[in-house]
C-alpha cells in the first residue's frame, strides 16, 4: 500500500518538476528573445509595439473634458530646470518669429511657405492663466502658473487647410522637437506660454514662447518654440527617438 | 500509513509561479524608473551603478508598460479562478483568522507551544495571501493614477495627489519585497512536503489506520 503511494508520489514529483523546468526554460527563452529583438527608436520592437497599443487605448479613452487639476496660487512650487537642448544657440528676441508651417493659403497654391507670427500677435490672442502640475518623466513634479494663449486659438487664427492628425513643434535651431496628437494639441489647457509664475519666461525656461501642456509629460513641454507645423505624418520626437513613448500622455 | 492529499489546484499553481517572474520584472523595471527620481530611499550612485540600474529610465518604462498587462491579466484570472472554484473559502480571512494569526505568530516566535491548526491555510496565511492580493489591487489603482494622472485625476485625489499616489505605489512595492522575504522563510521552515505541493499539487499525509 505504502509502496504504491511512494510510486505515485515519485511519478507525480517527476512529472511536476519536469513541467516546472520546461516552463522555467520557456520563460527564460522568451525573455532572452524579447531582449534581443531589433530595436525601433531605441527599444525592442515588441516593447515599441506595446507602447503604441497602449497609445491607441489611451487615445480612445482621452477626453478634452478631463482637465489637469487646477491649483491655488499658494501651491506654486519652486521652478526646476531640466533640459537645455535647443536653447544653446544665440537668440535675438526682437528678430524672433513663430513660424507656422502647413497653414491654409500660406503660400502660392498651398506651398509650404510658413506664416511668421510675432510675439505681440500671440499676446493679442485671448489670454489664459492656469496653475497646473508639470510632471517630469523622471517622476518629479512641480506646480506652475502659466500664462499664455491656447494653441487651439492660434490654430483657429492660422488654420490648417484641413484638420491635421498631428502638430509638430521645434526649437529655432531644430535641436529639440516634439510631436503631438491633435487631440492633445487642441486640449483647452494646452498653452503657448509667455509668462511663468507671473513673470515673462526666463531664457532657460524657454523665452520668449514655450509649450505648457499638462496632458503630457514634461518632455513634450517644448521650450523656445521656433516652428509649429500641421501635419498628417507622425512627427519626429526627440525623446521617442531615444526609447521613450512617443505619446507620453496623461 | 501515508496518503497523498490534493492541496493546490493546477490553475492556482500556474498563477502562483507565473506571478513570480512577472512581479520580479515589474519590481525591477520599476526600480529602473525609480532611479531617475529616488525620492524615498536614496542610494549612492555607486550602488546604482554596481546594480546596473542607472540611466535606464526609458527601458524601464517600456518594460513596465509591457509587463503590466501580463501581471494584471494573471492577477485577474487568479482572483476569478478562486471565486469560481470556491478556493476563496480557504483563502479569505474569517472572524477567527485574526486571533489565530496572533497565535501562529507566537508559535513561530517560539512563545507558544500549540501548533497552528492543520488546515490548508491558517489565519496568518489567510490574512497575508488575501492582503497581498489587495496590495496588487492597490498597485494597479495607484499605477493607473500615476500612468494617466489627467484622465484619472479623481484617482490621484484619493491619494492626495500625483506624488501621493506615487508614494503609495512605491510603498506597496516595498511591501511585496517584505512579503517575499517572510514567505520564503516560512516555506523553508514548513519543509519539502509543503513546497513540493505548490509544484505537484499533492501533499503526503500520515494517516492512522
Amino acid at each position: 500500500m505504502s509502496d504504491e503511494v511512494d510510486l505515485e508520489l515519485r511519478r507525480r514529483t517527476r512529472r511536476g518538476f519536469i513541467t516546472a523546468a520546461v516552463a522555467a526554460g520557456a520563460g527564460y527563452a522568451s525573455w532572452k528573445w524579447l531582449r534581443t529583438r531589433p530595436r525601433i527608436e531605441g527599444v525592442e520592437w515588441p516593447l515599441r509595439r506595446m507602447l503604441e497599443a497602449n497609445e491607441s487605448l489611451a487615445g480612445a479613452y482621452f477626453s478634452p473634458a478631463r482637465l489637469s487639476p487646477n491649483f491655488h496660487p499658494s501651491d506654486v512650487t519652486r521652478a526646476r530646470l531640466n533640459g537645455r537642448i535647443g536653447l544653446q544657440s544665440a537668440l535675438d528676441l526682437d528678430a524672433w518669429r513663430l513660424n507656422i508651417e502647413g497653414a491654409a493659403g500660406a503660400g502660392a497654391e498651398g506651398a509650404a511657405a510658413p506664416v511668421a507670427v510675432t510675439l505681440d500677435e500671440i499676446r493679442a490672442l485671448p489670454r489664459h492663466d492656469q496653475i497646473t502640475e508639470l510632471r517630469c518623466i523622471e517622476g518629479w513634479s512641480i506646480i506652475v502658473k502659466w500664462t499664455g494663449a491656447r494653441l487651439v486659438d492660434l490654430m483657429a487664427k492660422y488654420p490648417p487647410a484641413e484638420t491635421p492628425k498631428y502638430v509638430s513643434l521645434q526649437t529655432p535651431d531644430r535641436a529639440y522637437y516634439v510631436g503631438l496628437d491633435i487631440e492633445s494639441a487642441i486640449h483647452p489647457q494646452t498653452l503657448l506660454a509667455y509668462e511663468m509664475n507671473g513673470s515673462p519666461l526666463a531664457p532657460l525656461h524657454g523665452a520668449p514662447l514655450r509649450l505648457a501642456i499638462p496632458v503630457k509629460y514634461g518632455i513634450k513641454n517644448l521650450k523656445r518654440i521656433g516652428t509649429i507645423r500641421y501635419t498628417n505624418i507622425r512627427p519626429a520626437d526627440f525623446c521617442a527617438e531615444r526609447g521613450y513613448d512617443w505619446y507620453a500622455g496623461h | 500509513m501515508k496518503r497523498l492529499e490534493k492541496k493546490h489546484p493546477l490553475a492556482i499553481r500556474w498563477f502562483h509561479w507565473l506571478n513570480f517572474p512577472l512581479l520580479a520584472v515589474m519590481i525591477w523595471s520599476g526600480t529602473l524608473i525609480y532611479w531617475a527620481y529616488p525620492r524615498y530611499v536614496k542610494l549612492p550612485q555607486g550602488v546604482w551603478r554596481a546594480l546596473h540600474i542607472n540611466n535606464r529610465l526609458a527601458e524601464g518604462m517600456a518594460l513596465h508598460f509591457f509587463f503590466m498587462w501580463l501581471f494584471l491579466i494573471n492577477g485577474v484570472l487568479y482572483v476569478l479562478y478562486t471565486l469560481v472554484s470556491g478556493e476563496w473559502r480557504a483563502l479569505v480571512p474569517n472572524r477567527n483568522s485574526f486571533r489565530e494569526a496572533w497565535q501562529v505568530l507566537l508559535h513561530d516566535l517560539h512563545l507558544r507551544k500549540e501548533a497552528p491548526p492543520p488546515r490548508k491555510f491558517n489565519g496568518a496565511q489567510q490574512i497575508s495571501y488575501t492582503g497581498v492580493i489587495l496590495m496588487g489591487l492597490g498597485s494597479i489603482i495607484t499605477g493607473l493614477a500615476i500612468y494617466k494622472p489627467v484622465q484619472f485625476a479623481w484617482l490621484n485625489r484619493l491619494f492626495f495627489g500625483y506624488q501621493g499616489a506615487r508614494f503609495v505605489h512605491f510603498a506597496l512595492t516595498v511591501g511585496y519585497v517584505l512579503f517575499f522575504l517572510v514567505h520564503v522563510a516560512q516555506v523553508i521552515r514548513a519543509g519539502w512536503n509543503n513546497f513540493r505541493a505548490m509544484v505537484i499539487g499533492v501533499e503526503v499525509h500520515e494517516v492512522n489506520e
